[in-house]
């Protein structure tokens, strides 16, 4: 176990942790002010990723496919509000669910038909596709750079826009209280299609960012869903603040845990039992996580409820 | 916020109570002469696709337990069949087949695995209950695909089917249709039992409203955790079922995508009835075998289905025909 090496998982660690919190940033805001559970929203990355896969071909540079998936997403986002969601907000959760399971199913399925089930794969821009020299003799991809930066400036601007604006102020106040917010004279409706069209986009510039990394594929949103749902059930529903903090700790904790696991299983068993054990107590490490944390503060590290 | 049958009150008062009680008679009776229209009409494949029914009915109707008398949404309930199926499986690898062995550690390992977790799980409530089950049914689905003596992600192949006291009973197609027939209808007698009795009523109690059931003195957690570990069992023997019946076990027994279709199943029957987790489960999976035959991308068709269900037919098809035969007694 070296230095160099736990640096670099510590990087990819950080750069899983920016991904996830791009995605549940969107999901929790979507969670705590409207009260409603999108499953769908790891279709969006997909989808994201795949516009930008179409876009690039069409126009042949990133940042050009960058903005057009973006526009595309944030379109595909309100329309789905518009033909789906809005009519299952006074629903319980089991109707959000299974309606936006459905979209999963339906869109998982029309990517294959538009595209193909063969993985497709996005280039890096050519300005950031070499590596930086970390320390002496070991290397790093540019682009894992650009993806923590970027995502640490989408993180600064979301703080700033939710604390500062009034916009912000509004979802801050929807997460506490939304019929409260509605009963004082603001357009909730409004305000939810803003906060979706704005989830949808952060989770399609998330699917954009890591489409090099990454083969673009057909149920690629799918597990990155379940952990950015891990992300803002520990950071506590509807809080920014907590799905950040919570994403860079599962993201840490999943990469280095795969790192290291059996090594550090060796030190206390022989190791062939440690290759098998460790793999599996290594995926299982953020569920216990959850759990730990659930069941010491049932909402979350930082619930932005005041229930 | 209530996940209980939604059109409940005006269906119970209506007049509906004999539809209620003969529909599951009609169910079971139709389920009982599949076997012999399969033999008229020729058609094995028939049998095959109904003992599917059966089997992922008895996990529905566990899931109806919990969800529609318990208001608990469980997300990661396909875990309890992936247990149960994953005992068999591995038991069967050490050469272990008989059923008096695998069918009771299947119903032990799902049921402890619904202790540990449902001690966790049930300190939370509404959308962080449907978030950590899930989250535990994804852990048991990462522990089974990393099982590399076991498979691992490829699943795990089962030589010989269960043995009763050495008789080879499940070798035949319609004596194992039979079985999974009377452990279906066991498992729905057990459960319009224990939905019937001081149990049951202490249960629903706590979905209508938990805080005044502690007040009069109940335990509420206490009874919730017995009923989320009575489901989980029930969970293991549709995994011990399915083992059986696949000869194959896979760590996609636990994928997410088959809690959510569980939760489907019961509520396109219709939630909080038991007899309508089995209506759902047979609609669900014969409209699959339906739609698949009729093109390669069938799922283009049915995700939206499933949204149309959602949006318009409230309470499932047991809330859509009370509608109906109430409209129609009306003119």
């Amino acid at each position: 176990m070296s230095t160099a090496l736990l640096l670099v998982q510590t990087l990819n660690g950080l750069q899983l942790g920016v991904l996830l919190f791009l995605i549940a940033a969107g999901l929790t805001l979507v969670f705590g002010v409207m009260d409603f559970i999108n499953l769908a929203h790891g279709v969006q990355y997909m989808l994201g990723a795949y516009l930008a896969v179409t876009f690039y071909a069409m126009t042949d540079s990133f940042f050009l496919a960058l903005t057009l998936a973006l526009a595309a997403a944030l379109v595909v986002g309100l329309v789905l509000e518009f033909v789906v969601f809005r009519h299952l907000y006074d629903r319980d959760h089991l109707d959000h669910v299974i309606a936006t399971f459905g979209i999963i199913i339906f869109l998982n399925q029309g990517v294959k038909l538009v595209w193909g089930a063969a993985p497709l794969s996005l280039p890096i821009p050519d300005a950031l596709a070499g590596s930086v020299v970390l320390m002496p003799g070991l290397l790093y991809p540019v682009w894992r750079l650009v993806i923590i930066g970027s995502g640490l400036v989408v993180a600064l601007l979301l703080y700033c826009l939710v604390s500062y604006t009034r916009v912000g102020m509004l979802v801050r106040a929807g997460a506490t209280n939304a019929p409260m917010v509605s009963a004082l004279g603001v357009d909730i409706r409004r305000l939810f299609m803003i906060v979706f069209g704005f989830g949808a986009m952060l989770a399609a510039f998330a699917g954009v960012m890591i489409a090099p990394i990454l083969s673009v594929e057909p149920g690629m949103g799918d597990t990155i869903l379940i952990l950015a749902f891990v992300v803002i059930v520990i950071g506590g529903i509807g809080s920014i603040r907590g799905a950040f903090v919570a994403a860079l700790l599962i993201g840490l904790v999943d990469t280095l845990g795969r790192s290291f696991a059996v090594d550090i299983l060796r030190l206390v068993m022989a190791p062939s039992p440690a290759r098998t054990v460790g793999p599996a107590i290594a995926s299982m490490l953020i569920y216990l996580l959850m759990a730990v944390v659930l069941y010491v503060r049932p909402t979350g590290l930082f619930p932005a409820k005041g229930r | 916020m209530l996940y209980g049958p939604a059109p409940a009150s005006p269906a119970e008062t209506a007049g509906s109570v004999p539809a209620r009680a003969v529909a599951p008679v009609v169910i079971f009776l139709a389920f009982a002469l599949v076997p012999l229209a399969a033999a008229v009409a020729a058609e094995t494949y028939l049998l095959s696709l109904f003992t599917r029914v059966m089997i992922f009915a008895i996990a529905a109707l566990a899931l109806d337990l919990v969800v529609g008398y318990g208001a608990l949404v469980s997300f990661g309930h396909a875990a309890f069949v992936g247990l149960g199926a994953y005992a068999v499986g591995i038991l069967a690898a050490h050469g272990i087949n008989e059923v008096l062995v695998s069918l009771p550690v299947a119903l032990a390992v799902a049921a402890a695995f619904a202790f540990v977790t449902g001690i966790v799980c049930l300190r939370t409530k509404g959308v962080y209950f449907i978030m950590i089950t899930l989250a535990f049914g994804q852990m048991a689905y990462f522990t089974a695909s990393s099982l590399a003596p076991y498979g691992g992600d490829d699943g795990l192949t089962i030589r010989l089917r269960n043995t009763l006291l050495g008789l080879d009973v499940l070798r035949n197609e319609r004596a194992f249709y039979y079985v999974a027939f009377t452990c279906l209808l066991g498992a729905y007698l057990l459960c319009r039992a224990l939905v019937a009795s001081r149990f049951g009523r202490v249960f629903r109690g706590a979905r209508e409203n938990p805080t005044r059931m502690e007040a009069i003195g109940f335990e509420v957690y206490r009874y919730q955790l017995a009923g989320y570990v009575i489901s989980g069992a029930l969970g293991g023997l549709s995994g011990f079922l399915l083992a059986n019946a696949t000869e194959f076990v896979s760590p996609a027994y636990m994928s997410w995508q088959r809690s959510g279709e569980l939760i489907i199943m019961v509520i396109f029957g219709g939630l909080g009835t038991l007899y309508g987790a089995i209506i759902g489960t047979a609609a669900f999976l014969l409209v699959e075998e339906w739609l698949s035959g009729l093109t390669e991308h069938w799922k283009v068709i049915f995700g939206p289905l499933l949204v149309l269900v959602v949006v318009f037919a409230r309470g499932g098809l047991i809330g859509v025909a009370e509608r109906l035969t109430r409209r129609l007694r009306r003119d």
